[in-house]
């Protein structure tokens, strides 16, 4: 009877076995087109359903156009984009049209991994995007993507609370100054059931990834943190560049108006709080609204802020690294690939695309759509701010993932908790960064 | 011949009560630890339920206040979970039966054949377990690539078998250890070759080893991700760990309800396969083949 028994466990796994190779024999690598038609592979970064959804009717759009070069719709992950395109670029199998955003570029381009863009683009398309965001995609002359979403930060506010203090409403054209913001920072903290505890915080400063608001916050009071110096980059953290850093700090371990709490936060775990009064409000991403739209509960009401000026004609501008479309160098086709980004990119598609994933195009002409100009869920907001946004200092900055890792995270993180004051910031950022960028720059 | 027994002593009232106390700290403290152990997937199944407004509560909830199946909908209408799963299976599958096909006749034959080479085998075992991950999958990536087999299950099949095999045949080796020698030399005197000894004698005894090992390496085999992430291009063939991560945006932003949907339906195979071969695993070693 056992030897039956044996006998079948034998037979079973062996069949198993002779199945599972079977199955997969038939799963080999079939991707070559013996027609002579060019095949390129569009790894996008699209994740929201209606967003996957615009990009993949864009796409068979354009193989019904187009039989002779088909695009092949290929899902990536933002999660892991850059080490999947180091490995694929590494073993010369990288897909031809690839979605990023602009701080991912400097280094693929420096490796000679993506084409250069210039005189493969259509001018229309060159004319509608404005320079300034060109300039975010720009290494050395030559330009490895096309911006075509961007996001500035907003302050996503509760109205009720807002309407009770009795505050100035900013608008982009009247915005709070840092000094207003902070005043009603402290107007909008309370402690309604009069424990001696804080109930309601005014802001919460979501600081899991400290480095990049810090840095491109710093902007509107005229700081730079990267700078040109004899053709290199130096890092610099004088007044300009920390003043929102030390408003923050200020606020979180002074005031009391912001609570340390949320220091080690990322902006989804805010919202918790923020939907139960914790938060009046909550320093995010543009895009972060659908996800607000989608939790909030039904009777909650909420605006979209701009952020605080630092005072003068840039008092509102902020670094932005757009979500970009570039060609791989070692494309089938590179001026087909680039065709295609034309395509993806042309004013009324551009639309689609910012809709879905609920940012803002960079085109002018889509900006200027009136179904973007509306007030609801903040639209008109970041449509106005757009003529105010920067490339981000850390655009084009070999070694700033490095910097940014090692040095400035836990810097920052460390300083907003109170651990240390603004001197020892100031010498990890600038001494010890320094010295990480000069390793790139021999 | 009959026999008498004489009733057990009664025990004392006190040390009975202290013994129903310990054993009473015991299920306490196992209670706790399956808790414990549990709560991550007891978290993701309730999670899998709950509107987003539930989630974006600030007082979370055990049970749902509202269970609806929306969460599973969407996840199966946004991505192609059932193809994902499939392929998942096939290569979990193929990569465990073909690392154990291969690692038992070789930790037989490092722990019976001892010599330089068994050594020298197992020292390279180790070593070969340090390697980070980072290192070699440019290399392997350029070794499929040559051998026409990026992008393919198949090329994915042979990267898991490689890079379990080594632990598959660690672990064996202990397995075949714990063999008694004295019943293959029976078996040698009763004239069974090597094989016939192997496959007779020795494979048998070595079914709790078996499972373990086939366990290990199809849930490594089914959670990883890195190598499937870079190796598999083609939508249709990605793996079930790649589809995951879809719903994933940028910064950390996740569609947390359809994430925690997929994910529990992720969890299932390897769940389903524990409760099949758990059996195996703890059945007695040597049951039935030595007289105890």
């Amino acid at each position: 009877m056992r030897a039956l028994h044996r006998r079948t466990l034998r037979a079973g796994t062996a069949a198993a076995l002779a199945l599972c190779l079977a199955v997969l024999a038939g799963c080999g690598n079939g991707d070559d087109a013996a027609d002579g038609t060019v095949t390129l592979d569009f790894l996008s970064l699209a994740w929201q359903a209606e967003s996957v959804t615009a990009y993949q009717a864009l796409v068979d759009e354009w193989n019904e156009a187009n039989p002779d070069v088909q695009v092949r719709y290929v899902q990536g992950s933002w999660d892991n984009i850059h080490d999947q395109l180091l490995t694929s670029f590494m073993g010369g199998e990288a897909p031809d049209i690839i979605h990023n955003d602009a701080s991912d570029l400097t280094d693929f381009a420096n490796g000679g991994y993506l084409a250069d863009l210039t005189g493969l683009l259509p001018e229309s398309l060159v004319e509608d995007i404005p320079q300034q965001a060109w300039d975010t995609t720009a290494y050395e002359g030559g330009t490895y993507g096309v911006p075509f979403l961007q996001e500035p930060r907003v302050l996503v506010a509760n109205t009720r609370l807002l309407e009770e203090a009795g505050v100035r409403v900013p608008t982009p054209e009247d915005p709070w100054t840092w000094d207003e913001f902070e005043e009603v920072s402290a107007d909008l903290t309370r402690d309604t059931d009069g424990d001696g505890d804080t109930d309601t915080y005014g802001v919460a400063w979501s600081m899991k990834e400290p480095v990049t608001q810090s840095v491109n916050l710093s902007l509107s009071t005229g700081g730079r943190i990267f700078d040109r110096e004899d053709g290199e980059n130096v890092i610099r953290f004088g007044d300009d560049e920390s003043a929102v850093a030390e408003l923050i700090s200020r606020q979180v371990n002074e005031d009391g108006t912001a609570p340390r709490s949320s220091l080690g936060m990322s902006g989804s775990d805010t919202l918790p709080g923020f939907f139960a009064d914790r938060y009046a409000m909550l320093p995010l991403n543009f895009s972060f609204r659908q996800q607000v739209d989608q939790q909030a509960p039904d009777d909650f009401e909420w605006s979209v802020l701009p952020m605080p000026s630092g005072g003068g004609e840039d008092g509102l501008a902020q670094g932005v690294a757009p979500q970009t479309l570039s060609v791989a160098e070692d494309a089938e086709d590179q001026q087909a690939a680039a065709d295609f980004i034309a395509h993806l990119t042309r004013a009324e598609h551009a639309m689609d695309l910012a809709r879905g994933d609920w940012m803002l195009p960079t085109s002018e002409t889509a900006l200027a759509d009136p179904s973007l100009n509306t007030a609801e869920h903040g639209w008109r907001t970041g449509v106005e701010l757009a003529a105010h946004l920067r490339p981000s200092p850390v655009l084009g900055v070999r070694g700033y993932p490095e910097w940014k890792d090692k040095i400035a995270t836990p810097a920052f993180q460390e300083f907003y908790s109170g651990a240390f004051g603004l001197s020892e910031l100031r010498g990890r950022l600038r001494d010890d960064g320094n010295r990480v960028l000069d390793r790139y720059q021999r | 011949m009959s026999r008498t027994f004489s009733p057990a002593p009664p025990v004392p009232r006190g040390r009975r009560a202290g013994r129903a106390a310990g054993r009473f700290g015991q299920y306490a403290a196992l209670l706790c630890y399956l808790v414990f152990l549990a709560f991550p997937l007891l978290w993701l199944l309730s999670t899998s339920f709950k509107s987003p407004q539930e989630l974006g509560s600030i007082d979370p909830t055990w049970i749902p206040r509202e269970p609806s199946l929306e969460n599973y909908r969407i996840a199966f209408d946004a991505h192609p979970l059932a193809r994902s799963a499939l392929n998942s299976l096939l290569v979990a599958g193929s990569a465990a039966l073909i690392a154990v096909t291969i690692a038992v006749p070789a930790a037989y034959v490092m722990v019976r054949y001892r010599s330089r080479v068994s050594k020298a085998g197992t020292v390279w075992i180790l070593v070969s377990q340090m390697f980070p991950l980072v290192l070699i999958i440019i290399p392997l990536f350029l070794v499929l690539k040559n051998l026409q087999m990026i992008n393919s299950l198949p090329g994915l099949v042979l990267v898991y078998v490689v890079w379990n095999l080594p632990f598959s045949l660690w672990m064996l080796q202990g397995y075949v250890k714990a063999v008694p020698l004295s019943l293959e030399e029976a078996a040698a005197v009763d004239g069974a070759s090597r094989l016939r000894v192997l496959t007779g004698v020795v494979l048998p005894l070595l079914t709790p080893g078996l499972v373990a090992t086939l366990m290990f390496s199809f849930v490594t085999a089914w959670n990883e991700f890195f190598f499937a992430l870079v190796l598999l291009k083609s939508p249709e063939r990605q793996t079930m760990s790649v589809i995951l991560t879809h719903f994933v945006g940028a910064e950390g932003v996740a569609d947390l309800g359809p994430l925690a949907a997929a994910s529990f339906l992720a969890t299932l195979p390897s769940l389903l396969f524990f409760a099949l071969l758990q059996r195996r695993l703890v059945n007695g070693m040597l049951a039935g083949s030595v007289k105890g």
